[in-house]
Order: structure tokens, then sequence, then C-alpha cells
């Protein structure tokens, strides 16, 4: 049987409550009648050989590009960059699909007789990641290979000795790559693609950018012209990643794309009521429900966050496909909305979601009140292609404990950002002008980021760009069940219960509003008509 | 009259010591202070004089002495017993004569400067400090005509401001105020005196980052001082630690550049500095930081975020404690302590070396006029709720206050 379509409910009098998560925990909420609830496409059909297709993608390119075995010569230099820490969401179960990929691309060049490989973590500015993270993600034999001898590294986007400037794009913007990318021979760049967002261009022009770079399109100008972001082709942080991306080709820099696709198959057996529409779920779903809500009721938020730290999705792989970069993604982008795509028609006054305790930005580590943020108005807000799930002036309304916690060791900048930036304006821009560079050029943050696992300084302020377009959208943001004074710095407003969000909200878009509820995760991609 | 006199009683001492872990100004009913009937104190000799208390403050230091907390070092510094209360505003109902030998005449209101150095205790010749206008840092505190003290409020000859009987000032301690002040404004002059003193004591230079740990009076009062009288001529950066809102909003408003919660405060300098942090300190922190607190916790702060050779200023009355100084010698760091109050040169840009000094006193109200500090007394109590108004002040931050004060104007107080 072929998976059921993504699909739209009107809640009426016999709709059961609505899951909505809340960080670590979750909660059954009853809607109000006439009420939608937007639900994702079912899990699609995986790859039954999923190395039989990876070596068949890599043998037969899309695009202007030869098969990767003809690519391949002794002698050269070939680099192989790949996604980091920030995908996938929840991170998978062995074998992660970058492991998969990369085997396969060694096996060719080893055969083809290349010697001289490099493997690059494409970080840009996020934080670097831990030997098991990376055993987790390229297997054991991959890094026993290469990192004892040095080459597996992490792109450092502050070492002026490994950067390379190739230039200005017509719009005047700096493309400041990874040297040892840039100059080799050939440069493999393998992806994750979990949202319509990833890949194309941006895999190259930003994970292995420079802040000198970055920047021309990590402002909040960009995220405003930016509707969305998922949506590549009005997507002004696209466009720009797309200039740089022709740039770095025309000088000379030749990528070989691989980009995969996964279906949504996000939480293990222990959670397969979230993967379900709760009008569907059985005695053992009611069951797993009341089993996981009263236990994590019960749980310190420490030691919820370890239980859902040690969660690996089981996500599969439905597609890979490789070669030329714009080609590829075309293919790609595609795959993403076959499992996520859902029409919805027209939009609406309250947008409701419950948000995860994870996001790109804080995989074994804290959700911190900035995160929450950009999670919500960065990524579930920009779920959408057409129009906004909610209207102009319309409210969002997120649950989530929105805790005044941070991780010292990911987050140093994040800790200064909510302190001291947040405490004086939230507007993205004035934030920009005033702060980013002070931050971006701060020598202990950079040090942190260089040496430790942090983010970069700059990192947090991305965050709140990722809002940009949502705070000048929405007439108001409230979150229910969050930290008072947490809510409160990042400028919205705090409810204690869905209740009461709904009432408040009332006060904004009228007494008689539309709700539309973001089911999610696992993840789905709104096409408002 | 009434008067609340300060016995030694070892008894009260310990169960009033025993209250105060719940908090601190919890035992004064049961503690060495008790409300007596007295009469005014004899004037201790010639160019003394009446001074009838309108207002008078409750500091840190007499919540220190009535919660049995304050150093043994200053133990043959006091005589007993003793009436409390040296932040005073009073009224010469008989006049007098200012520090200046200026005559007051009758019903002239006038704080006091209540170091009782070498001028009140009638010694001759006065020793080197005195003759310098250091009279906080006489040496001659428990002799000459008088009982020991180091400030009136201390001291069994002169009376103190917790008192309706009032108490004695040497002219070489009155100081006339402005017909324009406000008895609260008054009150507060003696506590940003002390402030003036710590932050011309601490050597700011234009363009330093200074740090405030602490905003209750002398924070808030420190803040002000660095405003009116230092930056003119030093322009410099204050960054300000302030546990609650209040204070915090005060403490913007009498000019800090930037006001964080208190475990904030190291992160803040930071990010102003550009430093690195290593070991848990700062590499290269504020230039000054003053310590307006004076607990192991707020000097450990300090020490973790003043640069190398930089300056600790001690503002708030330390005691015994134990803190880790290997930073202060590593780092090479000078600890100052700025006690009290004295002759100062105010600094002004391109001063000559021989510029005019000025008491403490006369640039404290100059600093109390200008940032209206008087609205920092937030509570006023007879001093029949004495236990009420110790209570409040002990823990005036949490309840919304800065500074408490016992009202003697045959008022009932306010307990806003």
């Amino acid at each position: 049987m072929s998976p059921r379509p993504g699909f739209v409910l009107d809640v009426d009098r016999s709709t059961p409550p609505t899951l909505f998560w809340h960080g670590e925990r979750f909660s059954l909420e009853r809607l109000p009648e006439g009420s939608r609830v937007i639900y994702a496409p079912e899990s699609i059909d995986p790859l039954a050989d999923p190395s039989s297709a990876i070596r068949s993608a890599l043998r037969h390119p899309v695009g202007d590009s030869d098969p990767l075995p003809a690519l391949l010569r002794p002698g050269m230099k070939l680099t192989v960059a790949f996604d980091d820490i920030s995908l996938p969401l929840p991170p998978m179960e062995r074998p992660d699909i970058r492991q998969l990929v990369i085997e396969q691309v060694l096996d060719m060049a080893a055969d083809a007789g290349v010697d001289d490989v490099a493997l690059i973590v494409a970080l840009a500015l996020h934080r670097r990641m831990t030997e098991p993270e990376l055993r987790h993600a390229i297997g054991d034999r991959i890094y026993d290979a290469f990192a004892p001898n040095g080459l597996l590294t992490q792109h450092d986007a502050e070492d002026p000795d490994a950067l390379v400037h190739l230039g200005l794009t017509d719009q005047g913007e700096d493309v400041e790559i990874n040297r040892r990318a840039a100059e080799s021979d050939l440069l493999i760049y393998v992806n994750i693609n979990l949202v319509a967002m990833d890949g194309g261009h941006k895999s190259v022009a930003t994970g292995l950018a420079s802040y000198k770079s970055l920047r021309h399109h990590h402002n909040p100008q960009t995220m405003q012209k930016s509707r969305s972001f998922m949506d590549q082709h009005r997507s002004e942080l696209h466009s720009a990643n797309w200039r740089m991306g022709r740039l770095i080709a025309a000088a000379g820099v030749k990528v070989f794309q691989i980009e995969t696709n996964l279906n949504n198959d996000t939480f293990p057996p222990a959670f397969t009521f979230l993967q379900k529409r709760e009008w569907e779920w059985g005695a053992k779903d009611r069951l797993g429900y009341l089993a996981a809500s009263k236990a994590l009721d019960r749980t310190p938020p420490r030691y919820a966050r370890q239980i859902f730290r040690s969660v690996k999705a089981p996500h599969r792989m439905t597609s890979v496909q490789a070669g030329e970069v714009e080609a590829v993604h075309a293919i790609t982008t595609e795959h993403v909305w076959e499992q996520q795509g859902v029409v919805v028609e027209g939009q609406t006054d309250i947008l409701t979601m419950g948000l995860p305790y994870i996001s790109p930005y804080n995989v074994n580590s804290i959700l911190n009140p900035i995160l929450v943020a950009c999670l919500g108005l960065g990524y579930f807000f920009n779920l959408y292609r057409g129009r906004p799930l909610v209207r102009e002036g319309g409210v969002l309304i997120m649950t989530h404990p929105t805790p005044w916690e941070f991780n010292p060791v990911h987050h140093p900048s994040y800790i200064d950002f909510f302190e001291q930036v947040l405490s004086v304006t939230t507007d993205p821009i004035e934030v920009a002008d005033r702060f980013e560079e002070g931050f971006a050029t701060d020598p202990w943050y950079i040090h942190l980021y260089r040496t430790g696992h942090a983010y970069h300084g700059v990192h947090p302020f991305y965050m709140w760009y990722w809002c940009a377009h949502a705070l000048q959208h929405l007439g108001a943001v409230i979150i229910v069940g969050g930290e008072q004074a947490a809510v409160h710095r990042l400028g919205f407003r705090a409810a204690s219960t869905l209740a009461d969000a709904l009432e408040m909200a009332r006060d904004v878009v009228g007494t008689s509003p539309s709700l539309t509820h973001l089911h999610a995760p696992p993840i789905l991609m709104a096409d408002v008509q | 009259m009434k008067a609340l006199v300060f016995e030694r009683n070892l008894p009260r001492y310990a169960a009033s010591r025993v209250a105060s872990i719940f908090g601190s100004g919890r035992g004064a009913g049961i503690g060495p202070l008790q409300l007596l009937d007295r009469e005014p104190p004899d004037l201790p000799g010639e160019g003394w004089f009446h001074l009838r208390p309108l207002l008078s403050g409750i500091c840190g230091s007499d919540l220190a002495t009535l919660d049995g907390r304050s150093s043994r070092y200053f133990e043959d510094m006091v005589s007993f017993p003793f009436v409390p209360g040296h932040e005073v505003a009073g009224i010469l109902d008989g006049g007098g004569i200012d520090h200046a030998g200026r005559a007051l005449a009758p019903g002239t209101r006038a704080v006091i400067e209540p170091v009782l150095g070498c001028a009140p205790r009638h010694i001759h010749p006065i020793c080197p400090q005195c003759a310098q206008g250091h009279t906080g840092l006489c040496g001659n505190i428990a002799f000459g005509d008088l009982a020991p003290g180091l400030q009136t409020g201390f001291c069994t000859d002169t009376g103190g401001g917790w008192s309706t009987a009032g108490l004695v000032a040497h002219s070489s301690q009155v100081h006339a105020i402005p017909d324009a002040f406000s008895d609260e404004d008054a009150v507060i002059v003696e506590p940003t005196a002390c402030a003036v003193h710590a932050a011309l004591s601490a050597g700011v230079e234009g363009g330093d980052v200074v740090a405030v740990i602490g905003a209750g009076t002398l924070g808030l009062a420190t803040v002000a001082a660095l405003h009116r009288v230092v930056r003119p001529s030093s322009d410099c950066t204050v960054v300000v630690g302030a546990k609650h809102a209040h204070q915090q909003a005060l403490a913007e408003d009498l000019g800090a550049d930037a006001v964080v919660a208190p475990e904030q405060l190291a992160r803040a300098v930071r990010r102003r500095v550009g430093s690195l942090v290593l070991a848990g300190r700062l590499t290269n922190g504020a230039d000054v930081v003053f310590d307006c607190v004076g607990t192991a916790e707020s000097l450990t702060q300090a020490l973790t975020m003043v640069r190398p050779r930089g300056r600790v200023v001690l503002v708030g009355m330390p005691g015994k404690m134990s803190v880790d100084l290997a930073p202060l010698w590593h780092r090479e760091l000078t600890l100052v302590g700025a006690y009290a109050y004295g002759t100062e040169v105010p600094p002004a840009a391109g001063a000559p070396a021989t510029a005019p000094t000025r008491r403490s006193f006369e640039l404290a109200l100059d600093v109390v006029s200008a940032a209206g500090l008087g609205s920092l007394v937030s509570a006023t109590y007879p001093l029949e709720r004495y236990e009420e108004a110790i209570a409040h002040a002990g823990a005036a931050g949490r309840r919304g206050a800065v500074k408490v004060a016992f009202d003697l104007r045959n008022r009932k107080g306010n307990t806003r």
C-alpha cells in the first residue's frame, strides 16, 4: 500500500485531542471546532538497497558531469566535504547516510589510485563535532583511517591560512571558502537533505565559507526577503548562495554534488504515536503516549534531555542523486516535496505549533531560548511555499518550556547575546547594526569556536535573523508554558495554557479567528494556495 | 525622650547573631539594642553643639554590628553603651559653627561628618592624617577627651542619630545643608560622601572600564559619584551588577552604561574589554572594580574580573573572610580600601598640581543635589518600630527598598 499524502483535518466535536510537543514533554490539547490540523505525509518507502543506489548515482550522474570514477585519477587532490551534526534530526541510527556514501566514494577513489584524499566537516560557523559524533556520522573505519593522520579536519572559518578568497559576485559579495576544498582537483560534497533549504550551492558556499562571506546573506535584510527560505525560487538566501556557487565554479572549483533524501521515519518504535494521526491511535499508541508523557512529567529536565539525546531516528534513504550541483538539487527538492508537501487552502489567523526538544543547533545540547525562537519563527514558520500559513498580522502560538538555560560549552555567545543584546533591542536590523561586528570579532568566541565545541560568536545573531521574516509578518508571538522572564526577553508574550493564549490572541486578530495547527515533527511543508 | 541604645550584653549579642542566620536585621528585638529613655548627652567641651536628628539612616555597618557580624578589629574603637546612627540629618536648635568656622543660626539644618578624629577629641598637635585632612584615617580615635569611638554612632559620649534626645556634634563635623535640600536629601549625604571618596580613590582614567558590584545605597551612590565627579574629567564606562529590578533601574538612571544581574557582570565586562577567560578569570578585565558589598563572594568576583595591575576598591565594609588571593599576587592587582571620607582633590581636565581641595562631604552635597539621591530613601520608621525598620533595612533589596531611615520628626514614618 502506498503511503498516504499529507492531510488537513477539520476539527469537529468528534476529533480527539491533538498532540502538542512541549520540549521534552507532550500534551494533548483540544482545539476549537473549525480549527485545522496539518499532518505530514506518511513515510515514503525507502530504497531497498541503499548501497547499490549510491553506487549507481555516482556512476550515473545528472547534469553536466562525468561519472565519478571518470573524475578520479592517480596523483589528484581529492576532498570530500560533508554535512555536520546539524543533520539529520534527530541523529539517525547507524549506519549514517554520510558513512554509506563516503565509503563508496573512498572505494572508488582507492580503485582509481587516488592517494591525496582529505575529509572536511562542513561546519560553516557551527560548533566542532566531537569524536563520538564524528564516528557516528562517518563510521569507525573511515574515522580511524583519516583522523589519526590529520586527514579528517573540521572547517575553520577563522583560520586565514586555511581560507582562500575567490572573488566577488556581481552583487559585490565576497566569496571566501576553505582553501583545501578550493584547491583540490575535485571537491565532493555529501549532503543529507532533510528540508528544502538544504543542499544546492548552499552546501559549499555556506558550509565551507568564512564569516566574511557568510555575512552577505546571513543578515536580516536577506531573511526578510526570503519568503520563504524553504522555497529556493523565492529565497534571497538562495539567490545569494547561487551567485556564490556559480562564482566558485567559474573560479575553477570542480564540485561533484551528492544529495540524499530521507523519509519521514523520525522516531523509534517506543514513540510510534508521534508518527500517527491521533484518531488512528490504537491501544498501544494510547498506552505509549500515557507511559511516555507520565514518565517525562516526573523526570527532571536534565534527565529528560538525556533520554531524548539517546533517541536515534530510524530515517531511511529514499533517493540519492549525484553530479552537477543545480541538476542534482532540482531532483532533491522534488523528492523533499514529495515526502513533506501538504496542500493547504488559505491562510489562518492563528497558527499553533508544539516545539520539540531538538533543532539543528542543539544536538546533544540544550534548546536555549534563542533556539526556541529560531525553531518556531525561523524554521517552522518558514515551512511553507507560496504564502505563510498564518496571515500578516496574525498570531503564532508555540508551546515550549523555554527555560533560561544555556549550554556554556556549545553556546557561550548565546548567553551574552541573550543577556546583553536582547535586553536592549529585539529588532533584527538594530541588533545587526549595533552588536554583530563586536560579537563576530570577539577573540574569546573565536578561540572557543576554533579550539572547543562552541558555535561562532556571531551564530546567535543568525538565529535571530532567521526569525526576521516572521517577526516582520506576525502581529504577536505567544509561548505557552514558557519561563516568563525568558519569554519576555525574547519580546514575546507568555501564557500558562493554550486556552489563555487563544484569549490573548483574540485581542490581536479578533473574536472569531481561524486556527491552524502545524502537526510537526515529522516535518511537513505547507503549499499554501 | 527616647534612644536606641546598644549595650555590651553577650547573651543578647549571641541571640542576635543566631537570629541573623535567618536574615540580616532579624535579631533586632532580642539583640543588644534596646529602646530606652535618654536625656541629651552633655556637651564634651568647647566647640560642641547639640544636634536634634530629623532623619537617621540605617547603614550596612549598623546592620553588621546588630547582627554580630562585624569584625573584631573594631572592638577597641567603640565604647559602650552607644546610640547608633551616623547617617544623620538634624537641626541645630541652638545654632553652632560649621567645619569651616562659619557661624550657623539657631534652627539651621545640618549633617554631620561623623568621624571622631583629633579635632573633636581636642588632641594637640593633631595627627599627620588629620593635618592633611584625611580625618577618616585618624589614629587617635580611641584617645583624647572622648571615649573610644571611630565615629559618632559608636561612641558613648556623643550620642547617635537613632534618638529623639539628640546628639552632640563638634564644629569640625558640621556641614550646613542648603535650604533646597529635603531631609531625605540630607540623610543620604553621608553614604554619598563615602562613595565620592571611593570613586576618587580609584584612580579612574579616561577610557577605563569600571565595574561596580552591588547596587544598594553605597553601590548606587558610587555610580552617581563616578558619573558626577569622575566622568567630567575621565570619561569611563560603568558596568553595574545589580540584583533587583528597582536597583537596576536606579543604576541606569544614575549614569551606568550597562546594568546586569550580578552573575552576568563578569560576562558583561568581558564583552566590553574583549578579554579571554582563563581559569574562570578574565585575562584582561575591568580597569577598576568597586566592591560595594564587602563579602568573600563579592571580593572573589572582583578579583575574577579586574585586569592585570587593575584596582579593586573595597567600598562595602568587609569582615573576616576567606578569599583566594593568588590572582592578586599573580596579576599584580591593587586592593584599595575606601573608608569614610576626607579631603579630596576633585579631578579636572588640565588641573594644576596645586588644585584646590574640597571635603568629601562638600562634593557629596553637590552629587546628592545633581543626582537627586534623596529618592533613595525608600522607607522611614519611628523609633518605636525599630524592629520592623531594621528587618526592612536588612532585606532592603528584596523588599524593593534602598535606604531605610528612622524618622525622628514626630512623624509616624513612611513604610511604602
